[in-house]
């Protein structure tokens, strides 16, 4: 693993780590977890349980690559050594294994999701939620209490819809452009699909969004499950197979996973499709909208795998800059990790209630009514943690306000 | 000195379960700081988070006579955040608040685990900020840059460490909690503080820090000039302060260090150069505005390349990124490195770094360069391959004929990383005996059992009663370490 041997102890990625800021320890830093992974590799001690536990706290951020001056490339270490650690079935009883099974067993099926949608309606609808979060009714059950609070607003059968093929509108046209609508995205915030495949054909682009598509195996290749990784990863090419000019992806982490298949994937047509995969504020920056006003505060929190994970800063908030009457405030340390970070929120609700506390209170800090991040599980952890500290800001996808924007011509 | 389960115990009742680690796994990553070439495990960890909570800790040690190592952000570069004796490491990260800023007095009283950077920048908008800023001040503890009396580029012009630090709170190796300094300039009596500054946590753990803040000065100029030899550059350094004027930093670095920088930060350093110097004023507008004429009039004097200004902010901030990251990068030329720090006077600073070019020649090493020009602070940083045999024991020759042939211009077996583990062999190329155990008898004032931090700053000598020793090494054959 030549990757580890170039971190040179220099420990310039701690104060990025979000779980060494909480917790201050060596073993729950980047360097510290850098030199368990090797001393792992180099024989001098097990993958044990312990060595384990400290790499399933660690939030796959990304925040100690973008740190680093040595190039250590953190994220596929920490994957190819979860890897290992799953491989051999290396547990840890503080970890919580239950409910990450659960999860990746669950996400990735539209099928499954979509059988799950109705009763979670009926449950937002009726008022059950209502009396059971008023109640505290799941206070003694951690696991469904933490999905519980998490859970967003399930749009209703009404939602916007989208079509497999919109047509480009207005606009010099740009070329086709192949959407992917995500696990989380496309049941709960269905409407961010939408308004992204709006603007796109508002920006000249024809927009198809494959309904063979599957799960992008985002959450699997975090979570260090790289076989089932591969054969999604390989599906989902397959899925976008037709001439497409961009892929986009509206969802920060599976937009990461999408650019990295080349490098997992090791076969041409993969590194070819990877090429092609363009977050949707990438593509948007230069594109020609027609904005309207829309005088709102704002402040953005990056979301890790656009910031850390594709290097994708500048184009989101320079996109918002351009909606006239919006002001945008900076967030203090808005590319340290809200504590969302694929399921870890689920798995680890501790650390993940820490630091959405954290991001929460920065949030405040700025004094804006509405918080915009490019992903939809920081969505929900940033709207849960401010929920939890009384702040009454609405967290958005930042599509949803550039389509608040648009006036699109007849 | 083995740590009992008793003794584990007894830590825990004081610092919590969650202010303790006692996994192997957890020790393990506790071994070393940046020089990684010294390993040395803790029996046991402890994070206390408030003074009691570390005093305690010390009479607790102190009675079992086990040996207590303090520990910052683990940056250090000498071998001094490690246990070579196991003991019990007590790591300062917790202990992270700015407990008071007085501006009206200009100052600061914070905790040691506070990360130097952190304090500017919470003073900055107030118009203030602390001086010392040692390249790693991004993670850097001012906990760890007080025991150390780090140093940094902008200390050419605002004095080392020791010259901001106003006072500070330690719990001496006696268990007992101290107050030395303090906000009033002229006080009666000893200078304890600055006898404290820079003890390597062979004293006592410092547990607060009153710092001098310093107001921002009204302008800031920031200027690169490349050079085709180093010699050229480093006549460009001794003329500049022959010539009285004293620049924020002077820095020198050479193309092989350039080259790792761009590399790993798109700094904008101009490459192909053999050698840049990085030089930055600061102060009254007019002041630095004659100043960097006559600077750049000495610099073509000497022959220089290329002049450049930094235009903005941003400039200037990503100059100084990859001057301060460039420990860092080295990862991206050489799998291992032996990093120096020595001094010698400035005016020698040609005819040393001519030497230096002679002993990379003459061991077939590449050596990278970037350091204070303007202090004589040399950094070279000897690269080699652990895996080719031989190679380490050149580097350490060479390191070694560096390290003499400074002492010989009159200079310093370590400018601002330090001593600790690393150079403590070194002191008596430096010291008398009788200067060497009169530091080992103001050790034993503060720390009467010689349970703090053993083995560091001093070297192993009669007088001194000290178990230096070397850690064996524990790793199997071929670990690059
Ligand atoms: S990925 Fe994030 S949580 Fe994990 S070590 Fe890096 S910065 Fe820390
Ligand atoms: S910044 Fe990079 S080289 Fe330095 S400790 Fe972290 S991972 Fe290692």
């Amino acid at each position: 693993m030549e990757g580890l041997r170039a971190c040179v102890h220099c420990g310039i990625c701690l104060p990025q780590c979000p779980t060494y800021r909480v917790l201050g320890e060596e073993m729950d830093s980047p360097r510290g977890r850098i030199y368990l992974m090797r001393a792992a590799a180099d024989g001098r001690i097990a993958l044990t349980p312990t060595l384990a536990r400290h790499l399933d706290l660690c939030l796959g951020c990304r925040g100690c690559e973008t740190a680093c001056p040595s190039g250590v490339p953190f994220g596929s270490l920490l994957e190819a050594t979860r890897g290992q650690i799953e491989r051999r079935g290396i547990r840890s009883p503080e970890s919580d294994q239950g409910t990450l099974s659960l999860l990746l067993a669950l996400f990735p099926y539209p099928d499954r999701m979509a059988a799950l949608l109705p009763a979670l309606r009926l449950y937002q609808g009726s008022g059950l939620q209502a009396l059971v979060r008023g109640l505290g009714l799941l206070a003694p059950f951690r696991r469904l209490r933490t999905m519980e609070a998490l859970l967003p607003r399930v749009p209703g059968v009404g939602s916007a819809r989208l079509e497999e093929l919109t047509p480009a509108r207005g606009g010099k046209p740009r070329g086709r452009a192949g959407l992917l609508v995500g696990c989380v995205q496309r049941f709960f915030y269905p409407d961010v699909n939408a308004q992204t495949a709006r603007l796109l054909a508002a920006a000249g682009y024809e927009v198809v969004a494959p309904r063979e598509q599957g799960c992008c195996g985002a959450l699997h290749l975090h979570s260090g499950r790289l076989d089932d990784f591969r054969a999604m990863a390989k599906q989902l090419v397959a899925s976008f197979r037709g001439d497409v000019d961009v892929i986009v992806a509206n969802a920060a982490g599976c937009g990461s996973a999408l650019k990295e298949y080349g490098h997992w994937l090791q076969d041409p047509e993969a590194e070819a499709f990877s090429q092609k995969v363009k977050d949707i504020s990438e593509v948007l920056v230069d594109a020609d909208l027609p904005l309207g006003e829309l005088p709102v505060t704002v402040t953005y929190q990056d979301a890790c795998h656009l910031a850390h994970g594709q290097k994708v800063r500048a184009e989101p908030r320079a996109l918002l800059r351009r909606i006239p009457g919006l002001k945008l405030v900076e967030l203090a340390e808005s590319d340290l990790c809200c504590g969302s970070a694929g399921v870890y929120n689920l798995v680890e609700p501790g650390m993940a209630a820490e630091l959405g506390r954290r991001t929460a209170e920065r949030i405040r800090e700025t004094g804006a009514s509405i918080v915009a991040a490019g992903n939809p599980g920081c969505i929900m952890q940033m709207d849960r943690a401010c929920r939890a500290l009384g702040l009454n800001v609405e967290i958005v996808h930042p599509v949803s306000l550039l389509a608040r924007a648009l006036r699109e011509a007849p | 000195m083995s740590v009992e389960a008793g003794l584990i115990r007894a830590l825990t009742g004081i610092v919590g379960r969650a202010g303790v680690v006692a996994t192997l796994e957890g020790r393990l990553t506790y071994e070393c700081d940046m020089h990684t070439f010294y390993k040395g495990i803790p029996d046991v960890v402890v994070l206390p988070e408030s003074a009691e909570q570390a005093a305690a800790v010390v009479r607790l040690c102190r009675g079992a006579h086990v040996p207590i190592v303090p520990r910052g952000s683990g940056t250090g570069l000498i071998g001094g955040a490690m246990a070579p004796q196991g003991g019990v490491m007590v790591s300062m990260t917790r202990m992270n608040r700015i407990l008071e800023v007085d501006i009206a007095n200009r100052c600061a009283t914070v905790e040691p685990g506070l990360i130097n950077l952190w304090l500017s920048n919470a003073t900055r908008e107030r118009g203030y900020f602390f001086a010392p800023d040692p390249s790693s001040q991004m993670v850097s503890s001012i906990g760890g840059n007080v025991s150390t009396n780090a140093g940094g580029p902008h200390c050419l012009k605002y004095g080392i460490t020791v010259n901001h630090i106003l006072g500070l709170q330690m719990v001496t190796g006696a268990g007992e909690v101290v107050w030395v300094g303090g906000k009033a300039q002229d006080r009666p009596g000893y200078d304890l503080t600055g006898v404290m500054v820079g003890a390597e946590g062979t004293f006592g753990l410092v547990t607060a820090v009153m710092v001098r803040l310093l107001h921002l000065p009204e302008d800031v100029k920031t200027l690169l000039a490349s050079f085709s030899t180093i010699e050229d550059a480093s006549e460009t350094v001794s003329a500049i302060i022959a010539d009285g004027i004293v620049p924020a930093a002077l820095e020198m670095l050479d193309e092989v260090m350039i080259r790792a920088i761009e590399e790993g930060i798109h700094a904008g350093y101009p490459k192909g150069a053999s050698a840049v110097l990085l030089i930055e004023l600061d102060g009254p507008r007019a002041e630095i505005e004659a100043q960097a004429v006559r600077i750049e009039k000495i610099c073509r004097d000497h022959l220089a390349l290329e002049l450049r200004v930094a235009q903005n902010d941003a400039e200037r901030a990503l100059l100084w990124k990859g001057r301060k990251e460039a420990a860092g990068v080295i990862g991206r030329i050489t799998p291992s490195w032996l990093l120096q720090d020595a001094v010698v006077p400035r005016s020698k600073l040609p005819q040393v770094m001519r030497e230096m070019l002679a002993i990379s020649a003459r061991h077939r090493l590449v050596f990278a360069n970037v350091f204070h020009a303007g202090d004589g602070n040399l950094h070279p940083i000897i690269c080699y391959d652990d895996r080719v045999p031989g190679e380490l024991d050149r580097a350490k020759q060479a390191n070694e004929e560096l390290l003499h042939a400074c002492l010989q211009l009159g200079g310093s077996v370590t400018g601002e990383h330090g001593v600790g583990l690393d150079k403590a062999k070194n002191l008596p190329y430096q010291f008398a005996d009788a200067d060497l155990n009169f530091m080992a008898r103001l050790r034993r004032v503060f720390d009467p059992d010689g349970i703090m931090n053993p083995g560091k700053l001093l070297p192993d000598h009669p007088a001194c009663g000290e178990g230096f020793r070397p850690v064996a090494p524990t790793l199997p054959g071929g670990t690059w370490v």
